[in-house]
C-alpha cells in the first residue's frame, strides 16, 4: 500500500534521514522503532508532504506521491497525527472534528449553509470512538494532555483516511494511559478497518502491538521485519539496544 | 438558508436594535443621524476586515485601500461617467473584490507578519495612485459635491439606505461566519498547518475569505460615498487602515459583533472628545493600554465571556 524507498532529507548539513525503507501493506499495524533523533518524525513528514525530500520516492496506492503539498497527499488517503498536540484551541472538541470531516465530504467551501446542521453523525460517531463524546463542548484548548492526543487522533480519523500515520501516539503519557491509547488504536484498526503506520520508542507497546516494525538508526533503515525477527537481529540490539538484553 | 442560521432568541437583539435605529432620525437632531450613519459605514468597513483579522487570522494592515477603491471607483463613474448610479453601486465592491483578489493572490504566500509587511506595501501603492494621479482622482485635493440622486438625497433618506444595506450585509457575514467556510477559516486562524494536514488548500480558502471581504469593504466605500458625497486619498491611506484595525481589538476580535461596538466607541470619541481636543488620540492611547492589561478580549468579548459563566452559573443551580 505504502512503499518508501531510499528517501533522504538533510537539515543543512545534518542528514535527518539518509536512505529510509519502508513497506506498508494493507491492514497492518506497523511501527518505527529508533532512539531519539533517528529521523521517525521526520520520514514521516516527508510521507505526508510537510517536507519535502531531497531524493527518494513516496508510493502510495502505486502512485507517486513524493513532494505533493500536504493537502493534496491527505486527499489521496493519508490522515496523521502529530506528536505535539495539534490541535485547534479556540474551537469546540466537536469543531475540531467536524472541520475535519467537512475537508473530507468536500463541504469546506460552503458559504450559505449552517455548519451546525452538517456532518454531525460522522462527527458523532467519531467521538464517541475516541470517548471524548461527553466533552463535545468544551474548548479544545483547555482538555487535559491526554484528551488533546485523543482528540489530536479523532482529527485524522475525520478524513476517513485509509492508512493513518500517528506520530508517538503515546509521547508524554503514564503508563496506564499508553496502555489505554495502544487499547483505543488496535480498536479503530480493527472497527475501522485502517491501516496504520506509527512511531514509539515505548518498546513493550511496539514489541506486542504492531505486526511489523523498522528500525531506524541516524536516519537509515536497519531492518524491518515481523516482531521475533527484529528482537532476534543482532543489528539492532547493537545499534538500538546498546546490546543489553531485548525486552 | 437564513431561517437555519436565525433563531428567535438569537434575533431579539438585533432586531429591538434595527427598530430603534429606525424610528430615531426624526427624535435626534441631524447631526446625530449624520453621525450614526457613519458609524453603521465604518462598522461594515471594520466589520469586513474582522472577516480575515479576527475569524482568518490573516495580518490584513491595510484593509482601508479596498474601501477607498470602492469609495473612489463609484466617485469617479458618477462624475466622469454617465452610466446610472446602479451599475456604480454594483461594480464597485466588485473592483475592490478584485482588487482584493490581486493584492490577496500574492499576500496569502507568505505568513503572520510578512503577510501583513507585504499588504502594507502593495496596499500603498493603490493609495499613491489615488494620490499622484491629479488629472483622474483629484489628487490630495480628492473628488466633492459627487452627485447623489434624490431617493437618496437628504440626511435621512441615506440614513435609512445605509441602515438597510448594512443591515442586509451584516446578516449574509453572520451566515458566511457560521457556515463550514466561517469555520474552516477559523481552524485556519488556530492552526493552518493542521488544517494542510486535514487536506484543505490553505492559501485558496484565505484567498478567498480576503476576496469575500474586500468586497464588503467596497460596498462600504459606496456607502461613505452616500454618506459624504466625497472622496479624498485619505480613506486609503494606512492610519485609517491601522484605525479599523484599532476598532477590531477594541470590540473584540474573536468575537462576532464586536467591531460594531468597536466602530462605535471610535467615532463617538473622535466626534465628541474631539470637540474638546485635537488630541482625542491620546485618550483612545488610554483605552487601549487598558484594553490590553484588563479586556484582552476586546469590549464584546469580555461582555459576552461574563453573560456566558452567568448563564452556566445559572444552569449549574438549576441543576442543584
Amino acid at each position: 500500500m505504502l512503499r518508501v524507498e531510499e528517501i533522504h532529507k538533510s537539515f543543512d548539513d545534518f542528514k535527518a534521514v539518509n536512505g529510509a525503507n519502508l513497506t506498508v501493506e494493507k491492514g497492518e499495524l506497523v511501527a518505527v522503532i529508533g532512539p531519539n533523533g533517528a529521523g521517525k518524525t521526520t520520514l514521516f513528514n516527508l510521507i505526508t508532504g510537510q517536507l519535502k525530500a531531497d531524493q527518494g520516492k513516496v508510493i502510495f496506492n502505486e502512485e507517486d506521491i513524493s513532494n505533493l503539498p500536504p493537502y493534496k497527499i491527505c486527499k489521496r488517503g493519508i490522515g496523521r497525527s502529530f506528536q505535539i498536540a495539534n490541535i485547534f484551541p479556540r474551537l469546540t472538541v466537536f469543531r475540531n472534528v467536524q472541520v475535519s470531516v467537512f475537508s473530507q465530504q468536500g463541504k469546506s467551501g460552503k458559504l450559505f449553509y449552517p455548519a451546525e446542521k452538517l456532518a454531525l453523525e460522522e462527527t458523532n460517531s467519531i467521538l464517541e470512538n475516541v470517548g471524548l463524546l461527553d466533552k463535545a463542548e468544551n474548548t479544545a484548548g483547555s482538555l487535559a494532555h491526554g484528551d488533546q492526543r485523543a482528540l489530536e487522533v479523532a482529527i485524522a480519523l475525520g478524513n476517513k483516511p485509509e492508512l493513518l500515520i500517528l506520530d508517538e501516539p503515546t509521547a508524554g503519557m503514564s503508563p496506564e494511559e499508553t496502555t489505554a491509547t495502544i487499547e483505543l488504536i488496535k480498536r479503530l484498526a480493527d472497527s475501522r478497518e485502517l491501516t496504520i503506520l506509527f512511531c514509539e520508542h515505548d518498546m513493550e507497546v511496539v514489541f506486542n502491538a504492531a505486526q511489523s516494525i523498522m528500525v531506524m538508526h541516524q536516519g537509515l533503515t536497519i531492518i524491518q521485519g515481523e516482531p521475533d525477527e527484529v528482537r532476534n537481529s543482532s543489528q539492532v540490539q547493537e545499534c538500538y539496544l546498546g546490546g543489553a538484553e531485548p525486552c | 438558508m437564513f431561517r437555519d442560521v436565525f433563531n428567535l432568541k438569537s434575533l431579539v437583539l438585533p432586531a429591538a436594535i434595527f427598530i430603534v435605529l429606525l424610528i430615531l432620525p426624526p427624535i435626534i437632531p441631524r447631526f446625530y443621524t449624520y453621525i450614526l450613519a457613519v458609524i453603521f459605514v465604518t462598522a461594515l468597513v471594520a466589520m469586513s476586515l474582522n472577516m480575515v483579522v479576527g475569524h482568518g487570522g490573516l495580518f490584513q494592515f491595510h484593509h482601508g485601500v479596498f474601501y477607498g477603491v470602492g469609495a473612489y471607483t463609484l466617485a469617479l463613474m458618477l462624475t466622469k461617467t454617465s452610466l446610472p448610479i446602479w451599475v456604480g453601486f454594483v461594480a464597485s465592491p466588485i473592483i475592490a473584490a478584485l482588487v482584493g483578489l490581486l493584492i490577496g493572490a500574492f499576500c496569502v504566500r507568505l505568513t503572520r507578519l510578512y503577510f501583513g509587511m507585504l499588504q502594507i506595501s502593495l496596499g500603498s501603492l493603490i493609495w499613491a495612485i489615488a494620490f499622484r494621479w491629479y488629472s483622474v482622482t483629484g489628487g490630495s485635493d480628492g473628488i466633492h459635491g459627487i452627485p447623489m440622486p434624490s431617493f437618496i438625497g437628504s440626511s435621512t433618506s441615506s440614513y435609512y439606505f445605509i441602515l438597510v444595506v448594512v443591515a442586509i450585509c451584516l446578516m449574509i457575514l453572520f451566515v458566511i461566519f457560521k457556515s463550514p467556510f466561517g469555520a474552516t477559516l477559523q481552524a485556519i486562524r488556530d492552526n493552518p498547518d493542521r488544517c494542510e494536514a486535514i487536506g484543505i488548500n490553505v492559501r485558496r480558502h484565505q484567498l478567498i475569505a480576503i476576496v469575500i471581504a474586500t468586497f464588503f469593504a467596497g460596498i462600504a466605500g459606496v456607502l461613505f460615498v452616500v454618506v459624504e458625497g466625497s472622496v479624498f486619498p485619505d480613506l486609503l491611506f494606512w492610519v485609517f487602515s491601522l484605525e479599523i484595525f484599532i476598532m477590531c481589538l477594541l470590540g473584540g476580535w474573536f468575537t462576532f459583533a464586536g467591531p460594531i461596538l468597536g466602530a462605535a466607541i471610535m467615532i463617538s470619541l473622535r466626534t465628541f472628545v474631539g470637540i474638546y481636543t485635537e488630541y482625542w488620540t491620546l485618550i483612545l492611547g488610554v483605552i487601549l493600554i487598558l484594553l490590553i492589561f484588563f479586556l484582552p478580549e476586546g469590549v464584546w468579548g469580555y461582555i459576552l465571556e461574563k453573560f456566558s459563566s452567568q448563564s452556566k452559573e445559572e444552569i449549574e443551580k438549576g441543576s442543584k
